[in-house]
Protein backbone atom coordinates (compact mmCIF):
# COMPACT_ATOMS: atom_id res chain seq x y z
CA UNK A 1 0.00 0.00 0.00
CA UNK A 2 1.27 3.52 -1.10
CA UNK A 3 1.44 5.81 1.93
CA UNK A 4 0.67 9.19 1.17
CA UNK A 5 2.71 11.45 2.46
CA UNK A 6 0.98 14.05 4.97
CA UNK A 7 0.81 17.87 4.08
CA UNK A 8 2.69 19.55 6.34
CA UNK A 9 1.22 22.85 7.75
CA UNK A 10 2.54 25.74 5.56
CA UNK A 11 4.93 28.07 7.18
CA UNK A 12 2.65 30.94 7.30
CA UNK A 13 -0.26 29.25 9.17
CA UNK A 14 -1.80 29.85 12.15
CA UNK A 15 -1.57 27.55 15.12
CA UNK A 16 -4.54 28.04 17.92
CA UNK A 17 -4.51 27.12 21.47
CA UNK A 18 -6.40 27.21 24.54
CA UNK A 19 -4.91 29.27 27.73
CA UNK A 20 -7.38 27.80 30.56
CA UNK A 21 -10.00 27.79 31.75
CA UNK A 22 -8.12 25.43 33.99
CA UNK A 23 -4.70 26.79 33.49
CA UNK A 24 -2.52 28.21 36.72
CA UNK A 25 -1.43 31.80 35.22
CA UNK A 26 -5.36 32.44 34.61
CA UNK A 27 -6.04 33.33 38.37
CA UNK A 28 -9.47 31.43 37.67
CA UNK A 29 -11.62 30.35 35.14
CA UNK A 30 -10.50 32.35 31.90
CA UNK A 31 -10.13 31.16 28.96
CA UNK A 32 -8.03 32.29 25.92
CA UNK A 33 -7.67 31.51 22.82
CA UNK A 34 -4.50 32.44 21.41
CA UNK A 35 -3.37 32.24 17.86
CA UNK A 36 0.27 31.25 17.51
CA UNK A 37 2.57 31.88 14.64
CA UNK A 38 5.71 30.14 15.95
CA UNK A 39 5.99 31.41 18.91
CA UNK A 40 4.73 35.23 18.67
CA UNK A 41 1.51 35.98 19.99
CA UNK A 42 -0.72 37.00 16.72
CA UNK A 43 -3.70 37.42 18.31
CA UNK A 44 -5.92 36.80 22.02
CA UNK A 45 -10.01 36.01 22.24
CA UNK A 46 -10.88 35.89 25.94
CA UNK A 47 -13.62 33.96 26.60
CA UNK A 48 -15.70 34.73 29.34
CA UNK A 49 -18.85 33.26 31.31
CA UNK A 50 -17.16 30.06 33.00
CA UNK A 51 -18.12 31.46 36.51
CA UNK A 52 -21.41 34.29 35.69
CA UNK A 53 -23.73 33.74 38.22
CA UNK A 54 -26.07 36.50 37.38
CA UNK A 55 -25.51 38.72 40.41
CA UNK A 56 -27.11 41.75 38.67
CA UNK A 57 -30.18 39.63 38.17
CA UNK A 58 -30.25 38.10 41.21
CA UNK A 59 -30.03 41.26 43.09
CA UNK A 60 -33.30 42.47 41.37
CA UNK A 61 -35.53 40.08 44.07
CA UNK A 62 -33.23 40.76 47.32
CA UNK A 63 -33.62 43.41 49.24
CA UNK A 64 -31.05 46.45 49.72
CA UNK A 65 -29.26 44.59 53.13
CA UNK A 66 -29.21 41.15 50.91
CA UNK A 67 -27.29 42.73 47.83
CA UNK A 68 -24.58 43.48 50.06
CA UNK A 69 -23.46 40.04 50.60
CA UNK A 70 -23.74 38.97 46.77
CA UNK A 71 -20.93 41.58 46.04
CA UNK A 72 -19.05 40.19 48.53
CA UNK A 73 -18.46 37.47 45.59
CA UNK A 74 -17.73 39.65 42.74
CA UNK A 75 -14.09 40.93 43.26
CA UNK A 76 -13.41 38.67 46.29
CA UNK A 77 -10.02 40.55 47.33
CA UNK A 78 -11.85 43.76 47.42
CA UNK A 79 -14.91 42.58 48.94
CA UNK A 80 -15.32 45.26 51.95
CA UNK A 81 -14.59 48.24 49.01
CA UNK A 82 -17.34 46.20 47.27
CA UNK A 83 -19.59 46.71 49.63
CA UNK A 84 -19.35 49.74 50.86
CA UNK A 85 -20.28 51.03 47.11
CA UNK A 86 -23.76 49.35 47.35
CA UNK A 87 -24.10 51.40 50.84
CA UNK A 88 -23.17 54.62 49.57
CA UNK A 89 -25.48 53.93 47.02
CA UNK A 90 -28.06 53.03 49.29
CA UNK A 91 -27.06 56.09 51.58
CA UNK A 92 -27.60 59.13 48.77
CA UNK A 93 -30.11 57.94 47.62
CA UNK A 94 -32.06 58.46 51.36
CA UNK A 95 -29.45 61.05 51.74
CA UNK A 96 -28.91 59.98 55.11
CA UNK A 97 -25.25 60.81 56.28
CA UNK A 98 -23.88 57.97 58.16
CA UNK A 99 -21.42 58.97 61.65
CA UNK A 100 -18.33 60.10 61.39
CA UNK A 101 -16.71 56.95 62.73
CA UNK A 102 -18.45 55.14 60.15
CA UNK A 103 -16.64 57.00 57.14
CA UNK A 104 -13.57 56.46 59.12
CA UNK A 105 -14.13 52.54 59.78
CA UNK A 106 -14.72 52.19 56.18
CA UNK A 107 -11.49 53.84 55.03
CA UNK A 108 -9.23 52.11 57.46
CA UNK A 109 -10.85 49.07 56.02
CA UNK A 110 -10.73 49.75 52.92
CA UNK A 111 -7.18 50.92 53.01
CA UNK A 112 -6.54 47.64 54.48
CA UNK A 113 -8.07 45.70 52.11
CA UNK A 114 -6.36 47.25 49.45
CA UNK A 115 -3.32 46.59 50.96
CA UNK A 116 -4.34 42.63 51.28
CA UNK A 117 -5.16 42.26 47.39
CA UNK A 118 -1.87 44.03 46.22
CA UNK A 119 0.12 42.02 48.65
CA UNK A 120 -1.69 38.52 46.80
CA UNK A 121 -1.41 40.48 43.34
CA UNK A 122 2.70 40.57 44.30
CA UNK A 123 2.26 36.90 45.27
CA UNK A 124 0.91 35.90 42.54
CA UNK A 125 2.83 37.85 39.93
CA UNK A 126 6.26 36.67 41.37
CA UNK A 127 4.91 33.23 40.73
CA UNK A 128 3.53 33.53 37.30
CA UNK A 129 7.00 34.92 36.62
CA UNK A 130 8.86 32.14 38.64
CA UNK A 131 9.81 33.07 41.45
CA UNK A 132 7.63 30.81 43.69
CA UNK A 133 9.50 32.33 46.77
CA UNK A 134 7.36 35.87 46.45
CA UNK A 135 4.27 33.32 47.07
CA UNK A 136 5.09 32.50 50.62
CA UNK A 137 6.18 36.20 51.78
CA UNK A 138 2.89 37.58 50.27
CA UNK A 139 0.70 35.62 52.22
CA UNK A 140 2.64 35.52 55.04
CA UNK A 141 1.91 39.13 55.28
CA UNK A 142 -1.16 38.70 54.13
CA UNK A 143 -2.23 36.62 56.91
CA UNK A 144 -1.97 39.31 59.40
CA UNK A 145 -4.49 41.51 57.89
CA UNK A 146 -6.78 38.34 57.40
CA UNK A 147 -6.63 38.10 61.21
CA UNK A 148 -7.46 41.62 61.33
CA UNK A 149 -10.30 41.00 58.99
CA UNK A 150 -11.18 38.13 61.24
CA UNK A 151 -11.58 39.80 64.50
CA UNK A 152 -13.62 42.66 63.86
CA UNK A 153 -15.78 41.37 60.96
CA UNK A 154 -16.27 37.68 61.50
CA UNK A 155 -15.05 36.71 57.91
CA UNK A 156 -11.65 36.63 56.74
CA UNK A 157 -12.06 37.19 52.74
CA UNK A 158 -16.24 37.58 52.55
CA UNK A 159 -16.70 40.20 55.49
CA UNK A 160 -20.15 41.58 54.69
CA UNK A 161 -18.97 44.05 57.41
CA UNK A 162 -20.96 46.93 55.79
CA UNK A 163 -24.32 47.46 56.10
CA UNK A 164 -26.70 50.47 54.29
CA UNK A 165 -26.16 53.40 56.96
CA UNK A 166 -23.44 52.03 58.54
CA UNK A 167 -21.33 48.77 60.08
CA UNK A 168 -22.27 45.16 61.02
CA UNK A 169 -20.76 45.83 64.10
CA UNK A 170 -18.23 47.73 66.35
CA UNK A 171 -14.44 47.52 65.83
CA UNK A 172 -13.26 44.73 67.95
CA UNK A 173 -11.47 46.65 71.02
CA UNK A 174 -7.95 45.00 69.98
CA UNK A 175 -8.49 46.76 65.89
CA UNK A 176 -6.67 49.95 66.75
CA UNK A 177 -3.29 48.00 68.24
CA UNK A 178 -3.64 45.49 65.57
CA UNK A 179 -3.60 47.49 63.09
CA UNK A 180 -0.82 49.72 64.09
CA UNK A 181 1.28 46.71 64.70
CA UNK A 182 0.65 45.55 61.49
CA UNK A 183 1.51 48.84 60.04
CA UNK A 184 5.10 48.64 61.80
CA UNK A 185 5.58 45.64 60.86
CA UNK A 186 4.70 45.80 57.60
CA UNK A 187 7.01 48.66 57.23
CA UNK A 188 9.80 46.38 57.98
CA UNK A 189 9.30 44.01 55.79
CA UNK A 190 8.20 45.70 52.69
CA UNK A 191 12.15 46.31 51.50
CA UNK A 192 12.05 42.09 51.41
CA UNK A 193 9.46 42.55 48.32
CA UNK A 194 11.75 45.19 46.58
CA UNK A 195 14.87 42.95 47.13
CA UNK A 196 13.28 39.61 46.14
CA UNK A 197 11.54 40.85 43.30
CA UNK A 198 11.60 44.38 41.78
CA UNK A 199 15.34 44.26 41.51
CA UNK A 200 15.43 40.70 40.14
CA UNK A 201 17.35 40.92 36.43
CA UNK A 202 15.15 38.19 35.47
CA UNK A 203 12.09 39.83 36.71
CA UNK A 204 13.27 43.18 34.73
CA UNK A 205 13.99 41.70 31.52
CA UNK A 206 10.90 40.45 31.54
CA UNK A 207 8.54 43.17 32.05
CA UNK A 208 10.39 46.35 31.15
CA UNK A 209 8.59 47.22 27.74
CA UNK A 210 5.67 44.21 27.77
CA UNK A 211 2.07 45.20 26.95
CA UNK A 212 2.27 48.95 27.12
CA UNK A 213 -0.46 51.10 26.75
CA UNK A 214 0.11 54.70 25.98
CA UNK A 215 -1.69 57.36 27.12
CA UNK A 216 -4.11 57.83 24.63
CA UNK A 217 -4.96 53.83 24.56
CA UNK A 218 -5.69 54.18 28.43
CA UNK A 219 -8.54 56.77 28.22
CA UNK A 220 -9.90 55.02 24.88
CA UNK A 221 -10.20 51.63 26.29
CA UNK A 222 -11.47 53.11 29.84
CA UNK A 223 -8.42 51.47 31.85
CA UNK A 224 -8.98 52.32 35.70
CA UNK A 225 -6.85 51.68 38.83
CA UNK A 226 -3.43 50.77 38.84
CA UNK A 227 -3.43 49.65 35.35
CA UNK A 228 -4.43 52.90 34.18
CA UNK A 229 -2.07 54.87 36.43
CA UNK A 230 0.81 53.43 34.96
CA UNK A 231 0.06 54.64 31.61
CA UNK A 232 -0.75 58.12 33.27
CA UNK A 233 -4.40 58.72 33.66
CA UNK A 234 -5.17 60.07 36.44
CA UNK A 235 -8.09 58.34 37.45
CA UNK A 236 -8.20 57.89 41.47
CA UNK A 237 -11.39 58.08 42.71
CA UNK A 238 -10.13 58.91 46.36
CA UNK A 239 -9.04 62.28 44.67
CA UNK A 240 -10.70 63.15 42.13
CA UNK A 241 -14.45 62.48 44.01
CA UNK A 242 -13.69 61.96 47.38
CA UNK A 243 -16.52 59.55 49.46
CA UNK A 244 -15.92 58.34 53.19
CA UNK A 245 -12.81 60.02 54.82
CA UNK A 246 -10.92 60.49 51.96
CA UNK A 247 -11.35 63.93 51.98
CA UNK A 248 -10.01 64.19 55.13
CA UNK A 249 -6.62 63.07 54.43
CA UNK A 250 -3.38 63.65 52.41
CA UNK A 251 -2.32 61.25 50.02
CA UNK A 252 -0.46 61.14 46.67
CA UNK A 253 -1.86 59.58 43.47
CA UNK A 254 0.91 56.98 41.66
CA UNK A 255 1.24 58.12 38.52
CA UNK A 256 3.59 56.49 36.07
CA UNK A 257 4.26 57.34 31.70
CA UNK A 258 5.59 54.56 30.98
CA UNK A 259 2.11 51.79 30.58
CA UNK A 260 4.40 48.38 30.60
CA UNK A 261 3.78 45.64 32.91
CA UNK A 262 6.72 46.67 35.28
CA UNK A 263 5.49 50.16 35.71
CA UNK A 264 1.72 48.52 36.45
CA UNK A 265 3.90 46.42 39.01
CA UNK A 266 5.50 49.31 40.63
CA UNK A 267 2.02 51.62 40.77
CA UNK A 268 0.89 48.75 43.33
CA UNK A 269 3.55 48.42 45.35
CA UNK A 270 3.42 52.31 46.01
CA UNK A 271 0.09 52.10 46.18
CA UNK A 272 0.64 49.73 49.24
CA UNK A 273 2.94 52.56 50.83
CA UNK A 274 0.24 55.13 50.39
CA UNK A 275 -2.64 53.08 51.67
CA UNK A 276 -0.05 52.62 55.07
CA UNK A 277 -0.11 56.36 55.31
CA UNK A 278 -3.74 57.07 54.62
CA UNK A 279 -4.07 54.53 57.93
CA UNK A 280 -1.69 56.06 59.77
CA UNK A 281 -3.45 59.60 59.69
CA UNK A 282 -7.12 58.17 60.76
CA UNK A 283 -6.43 55.42 63.15
CA UNK A 284 -5.47 57.65 66.33
CA UNK A 285 -8.53 60.43 65.58
CA UNK A 286 -11.81 57.51 65.32
CA UNK A 287 -13.97 59.38 66.47
CA UNK A 288 -16.65 58.22 69.26
CA UNK A 289 -19.99 57.67 68.28
CA UNK A 290 -22.43 55.20 67.13
CA UNK A 291 -21.64 52.56 64.68
CA UNK A 292 -24.62 52.80 62.26
CA UNK A 293 -26.94 55.59 61.61
CA UNK A 294 -30.71 54.66 62.32
CA UNK A 295 -31.96 52.71 59.77
CA UNK A 296 -35.58 51.41 58.85
CA UNK A 297 -36.06 47.72 59.04
CA UNK A 298 -37.22 48.01 55.72
CA UNK A 299 -35.18 50.13 53.12
CA UNK A 300 -37.03 51.58 50.13
CA UNK A 301 -35.57 53.67 48.25
CA UNK A 302 -37.00 56.55 46.25
CA UNK A 303 -38.10 56.20 42.70
CA UNK A 304 -35.07 56.98 40.48
CA UNK A 305 -31.79 56.15 39.56
CA UNK A 306 -28.53 56.59 41.43
CA UNK A 307 -25.22 55.86 40.62
CA UNK A 308 -22.08 55.26 43.12
CA UNK A 309 -18.10 54.82 42.02
CA UNK A 310 -15.74 54.24 44.30
CA UNK A 311 -11.94 53.12 44.07
CA UNK A 312 -11.19 49.27 44.51
CA UNK A 313 -8.09 47.83 44.26
CA UNK A 314 -8.43 47.18 40.71
CA UNK A 315 -9.80 49.93 39.59
CA UNK A 316 -13.28 51.78 39.29
CA UNK A 317 -16.28 50.52 40.99
CA UNK A 318 -19.72 51.86 39.74
CA UNK A 319 -23.13 50.75 40.99
CA UNK A 320 -25.70 51.80 39.15
CA UNK A 321 -29.20 51.01 40.71
CA UNK A 322 -32.55 52.20 39.35
CA UNK A 323 -35.26 51.91 41.77
CA UNK A 324 -39.36 51.96 41.44
CA UNK A 325 -40.11 52.68 45.06
CA UNK A 326 -40.42 48.85 46.22
CA UNK A 327 -38.13 46.94 48.50
CA UNK A 328 -36.27 45.11 45.75
CA UNK A 329 -34.63 47.39 43.00
CA UNK A 330 -35.63 47.30 39.62
CA UNK A 331 -31.99 47.21 38.01
CA UNK A 332 -28.98 46.92 39.39
CA UNK A 333 -25.91 47.06 37.29
CA UNK A 334 -21.90 47.20 38.20
CA UNK A 335 -18.98 48.69 36.60
CA UNK A 336 -16.57 45.98 37.57
CA UNK A 337 -12.83 47.25 37.16
CA UNK A 338 -11.43 43.79 35.83
CA UNK A 339 -14.25 43.59 32.64
CA UNK A 340 -12.97 46.57 31.42
CA UNK A 341 -9.62 45.93 32.43
CA UNK A 342 -9.32 42.65 30.37
CA UNK A 343 -10.72 43.97 27.08
CA UNK A 344 -7.77 46.08 25.43
CA UNK A 345 -5.13 42.38 26.07
CA UNK A 346 -4.92 41.54 22.40
CA UNK A 347 -3.69 44.92 21.76
CA UNK A 348 -1.24 44.90 24.32
CA UNK A 349 -0.29 40.97 23.91
CA UNK A 350 -0.18 40.63 19.98
CA UNK A 351 2.82 41.08 19.03
CA UNK A 352 4.49 39.32 21.42
CA UNK A 353 5.77 36.24 22.68
CA UNK A 354 3.32 33.36 24.36
CA UNK A 355 5.28 33.57 27.80
CA UNK A 356 5.05 37.42 28.50
CA UNK A 357 1.61 37.09 27.45
CA UNK A 358 1.50 34.93 31.20
CA UNK A 359 3.17 38.60 32.30
CA UNK A 360 1.02 41.27 30.68
CA UNK A 361 -2.01 38.69 32.12
CA UNK A 362 -0.70 38.75 35.18
CA UNK A 363 0.00 42.63 35.34
CA UNK A 364 -3.77 43.25 34.91
CA UNK A 365 -4.56 41.72 38.10
CA UNK A 366 -7.65 40.14 36.77
CA UNK A 367 -10.06 38.69 39.16
CA UNK A 368 -12.39 36.52 37.34
CA UNK A 369 -15.74 36.20 39.49
CA UNK A 370 -15.66 40.17 38.58
CA UNK A 371 -15.55 39.79 35.02
CA UNK A 372 -18.41 37.79 35.19
CA UNK A 373 -20.13 38.54 37.98
CA UNK B 1 34.86 50.08 24.15
CA UNK B 2 31.84 51.63 26.02
CA UNK B 3 29.51 48.64 24.94
CA UNK B 4 31.77 46.13 26.81
CA UNK B 5 31.75 48.26 30.02
CA UNK B 6 27.98 48.24 29.47
CA UNK B 7 28.72 44.39 28.84
CA UNK B 8 30.19 43.35 32.26
CA UNK B 9 28.57 45.99 34.20
CA UNK B 10 24.97 44.76 33.54
CA UNK B 11 26.36 40.89 34.45
CA UNK B 12 27.69 42.67 37.55
CA UNK B 13 24.35 43.95 38.50
CA UNK B 14 22.38 40.79 37.13
CA UNK B 15 24.37 38.87 39.36
CA UNK B 16 24.02 41.55 42.86
CA UNK B 17 20.44 41.81 41.96
CA UNK B 18 20.33 37.79 42.62
CA UNK B 19 22.47 37.75 45.62
CA UNK B 20 20.54 40.52 47.30
CA UNK B 21 17.42 38.39 46.83
CA UNK B 22 19.00 35.56 48.06
CA UNK B 23 19.75 37.05 51.08
CA UNK B 24 16.26 37.69 52.04
CA UNK B 25 15.47 33.87 51.86
CA UNK B 26 19.16 32.54 53.16
CA UNK B 27 18.51 35.08 55.88
CA UNK B 28 15.09 33.42 57.01
CA UNK B 29 16.72 29.70 56.32
CA UNK B 30 19.33 30.39 59.40
CA UNK B 31 16.67 31.86 61.55
CA UNK B 32 14.26 29.20 62.37
CA UNK B 33 12.72 31.37 65.30
CA UNK B 34 10.55 32.75 62.21
CA UNK B 35 8.61 30.33 61.08
CA UNK B 36 4.90 30.72 61.24
CA UNK B 37 3.65 27.64 59.73
CA UNK B 38 0.44 26.43 62.37
CA UNK B 39 0.56 22.56 62.69
CA UNK B 40 -3.20 22.29 62.36
CA UNK B 41 -4.56 19.31 62.45
CA UNK B 42 -2.05 18.53 65.55
CA UNK B 43 -3.09 21.97 67.39
CA UNK B 44 -6.96 21.53 67.57
CA UNK B 45 -6.49 21.63 71.58
CA UNK B 46 -4.83 24.99 71.24
CA UNK B 47 -6.58 26.54 68.60
CA UNK B 48 -8.38 29.41 69.05
CA UNK B 49 -10.75 31.15 67.06
CA UNK B 50 -11.57 34.40 67.17
CA UNK B 51 -15.16 35.59 69.06
CA UNK B 52 -16.29 36.96 66.35
CA UNK B 53 -15.81 34.24 63.84
CA UNK B 54 -18.70 33.30 61.76
CA UNK B 55 -18.69 29.67 61.88
CA UNK B 56 -22.45 28.31 62.03
CA UNK B 57 -25.97 29.58 63.33
CA UNK B 58 -26.99 28.29 66.59
CA UNK B 59 -29.49 28.80 68.75
CA UNK B 60 -28.04 28.89 72.50
CA UNK B 61 -29.85 27.35 75.03
CA UNK B 62 -29.37 27.70 79.34
CA UNK B 63 -29.04 25.19 81.50
CA UNK B 64 -32.48 24.80 81.83
CA UNK B 65 -32.98 23.79 78.30
CA UNK B 66 -34.19 27.30 77.15
CA UNK B 67 -33.88 29.12 74.24
CA UNK B 68 -35.11 32.66 73.53
CA UNK B 69 -36.74 32.34 69.91
CA UNK B 70 -40.46 33.17 69.93
CA UNK B 71 -40.73 32.05 66.40
CA UNK B 72 -41.65 35.38 64.66
CA UNK B 73 -39.68 34.36 61.53
CA UNK B 74 -37.76 37.85 60.66
CA UNK B 75 -34.93 35.82 60.57
CA UNK B 76 -36.29 33.95 57.93
CA UNK B 77 -37.42 36.66 55.91
CA UNK B 78 -34.01 38.60 56.29
CA UNK B 79 -32.62 35.10 54.89
CA UNK B 80 -31.27 35.82 51.08
CA UNK B 81 -30.75 32.49 50.33
CA UNK B 82 -33.72 30.69 52.03
CA UNK B 83 -31.05 28.60 54.51
CA UNK B 84 -33.64 29.33 57.31
CA UNK B 85 -37.15 27.90 58.09
CA UNK B 86 -39.06 28.29 60.66
CA UNK B 87 -41.70 25.92 61.56
CA UNK B 88 -44.09 26.98 64.15
CA UNK B 89 -47.03 25.52 66.35
CA UNK B 90 -49.67 26.95 68.48
CA UNK B 91 -49.78 26.16 72.34
CA UNK B 92 -51.98 27.28 74.40
CA UNK B 93 -50.76 28.98 77.91
CA UNK B 94 -52.14 29.00 81.63
CA UNK B 95 -54.14 31.82 80.75
CA UNK B 96 -56.22 29.77 77.84
CA UNK B 97 -54.78 32.13 75.27
CA UNK B 98 -53.27 31.38 71.67
CA UNK B 99 -49.69 31.79 71.92
CA UNK B 100 -47.20 30.99 68.51
CA UNK B 101 -44.36 29.02 69.84
CA UNK B 102 -41.46 27.22 67.36
CA UNK B 103 -42.02 23.51 66.32
CA UNK B 104 -38.46 23.30 64.66
CA UNK B 105 -35.99 25.75 63.46
CA UNK B 106 -34.30 24.44 60.40
CA UNK B 107 -31.12 25.45 59.35
CA UNK B 108 -29.18 24.79 56.10
CA UNK B 109 -25.84 24.99 56.40
CA UNK B 110 -24.96 23.81 52.95
CA UNK B 111 -26.84 26.83 51.77
CA UNK B 112 -25.72 29.16 54.32
CA UNK B 113 -23.43 32.03 53.11
CA UNK B 114 -22.42 33.65 56.25
CA UNK B 115 -23.58 37.50 55.73
CA UNK B 116 -25.20 37.52 59.42
CA UNK B 117 -28.37 39.03 58.61
CA UNK B 118 -30.00 36.99 60.68
CA UNK B 119 -28.66 37.05 63.71
CA UNK B 120 -28.32 40.67 63.46
CA UNK B 121 -31.75 41.54 62.79
CA UNK B 122 -33.30 38.92 65.49
CA UNK B 123 -35.38 40.87 67.84
CA UNK B 124 -34.81 38.63 70.73
CA UNK B 125 -31.19 37.92 70.06
CA UNK B 126 -31.93 34.00 70.07
CA UNK B 127 -29.51 33.15 67.56
CA UNK B 128 -25.58 33.67 67.34
CA UNK B 129 -22.62 32.31 65.27
CA UNK B 130 -20.43 29.55 66.58
CA UNK B 131 -16.65 28.97 66.32
CA UNK B 132 -17.12 25.82 64.62
CA UNK B 133 -15.47 25.32 61.10
CA UNK B 134 -15.22 22.24 60.34
CA UNK B 135 -18.11 21.19 58.33
CA UNK B 136 -16.84 18.66 56.18
CA UNK B 137 -19.71 15.69 56.38
CA UNK B 138 -19.55 12.25 53.70
CA UNK B 139 -23.69 12.77 53.81
CA UNK B 140 -25.30 15.96 52.55
CA UNK B 141 -28.09 15.12 54.21
CA UNK B 142 -26.02 16.11 57.62
CA UNK B 143 -25.91 19.64 56.66
CA UNK B 144 -29.91 20.14 57.33
CA UNK B 145 -29.56 21.10 61.42
CA UNK B 146 -32.47 21.41 63.69
CA UNK B 147 -31.08 24.62 66.04
CA UNK B 148 -33.73 24.19 68.90
CA UNK B 149 -32.97 21.06 70.95
CA UNK B 150 -35.53 18.73 71.84
CA UNK B 151 -37.92 19.22 74.55
CA UNK B 152 -36.67 22.83 74.71
CA UNK B 153 -38.90 25.57 75.65
CA UNK B 154 -38.82 29.23 75.61
CA UNK B 155 -36.98 31.14 77.73
CA UNK B 156 -39.27 33.08 80.28
CA UNK B 157 -39.43 36.76 79.89
CA UNK B 158 -38.88 36.78 75.88
CA UNK B 159 -41.63 38.11 74.22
Amino acid sequence: MEVKEKKVGLENEEYIINMGPQHPSTHGVLRLVVALKGEIVQRVEPHIGYIHRGIEKMCENLTYQQIIHLTDRMDYLSAHINNEAVCLAVENALEIEVPERVKYIRTIMSELTRIQSHQLFWATFGMDLGGLTCFFYGLRDREKILDIFEESCGGRMIVSYNTPGGLMNDIHPNFQNRVKEFLKYFRGVIHEYDDLLTGNVIFQERSKGMGVMTLEQAIAWGLTGPTGRASGFSCDIRKHNPYSAYDKVTFREILYTEGDVFHRYLARMEEMRESMNIIDQLIDNIPEGPYTAKMKPVIKLPEGEYFQSVETARGELGVYIVSDGNKNPFRVKFRSPNFVNLAPLNLMASGSKIADLVAIGGSLDLIIPDIDR
Amino acid sequence: MKSVIEYFKGIYNGIKSLLVGMSVTGGYFIKPGTTLTQQYPDNRDTLVMFERFKGEVVMPHNEKNEHKCTGCGICEINCPNGTIEVISATEVTEEGKKKRIIDKHIYHLGMCTFCGLCVKTCPSQALAFSQEFEHAVFDRTKLTKVLNQPGSKLMKGVE
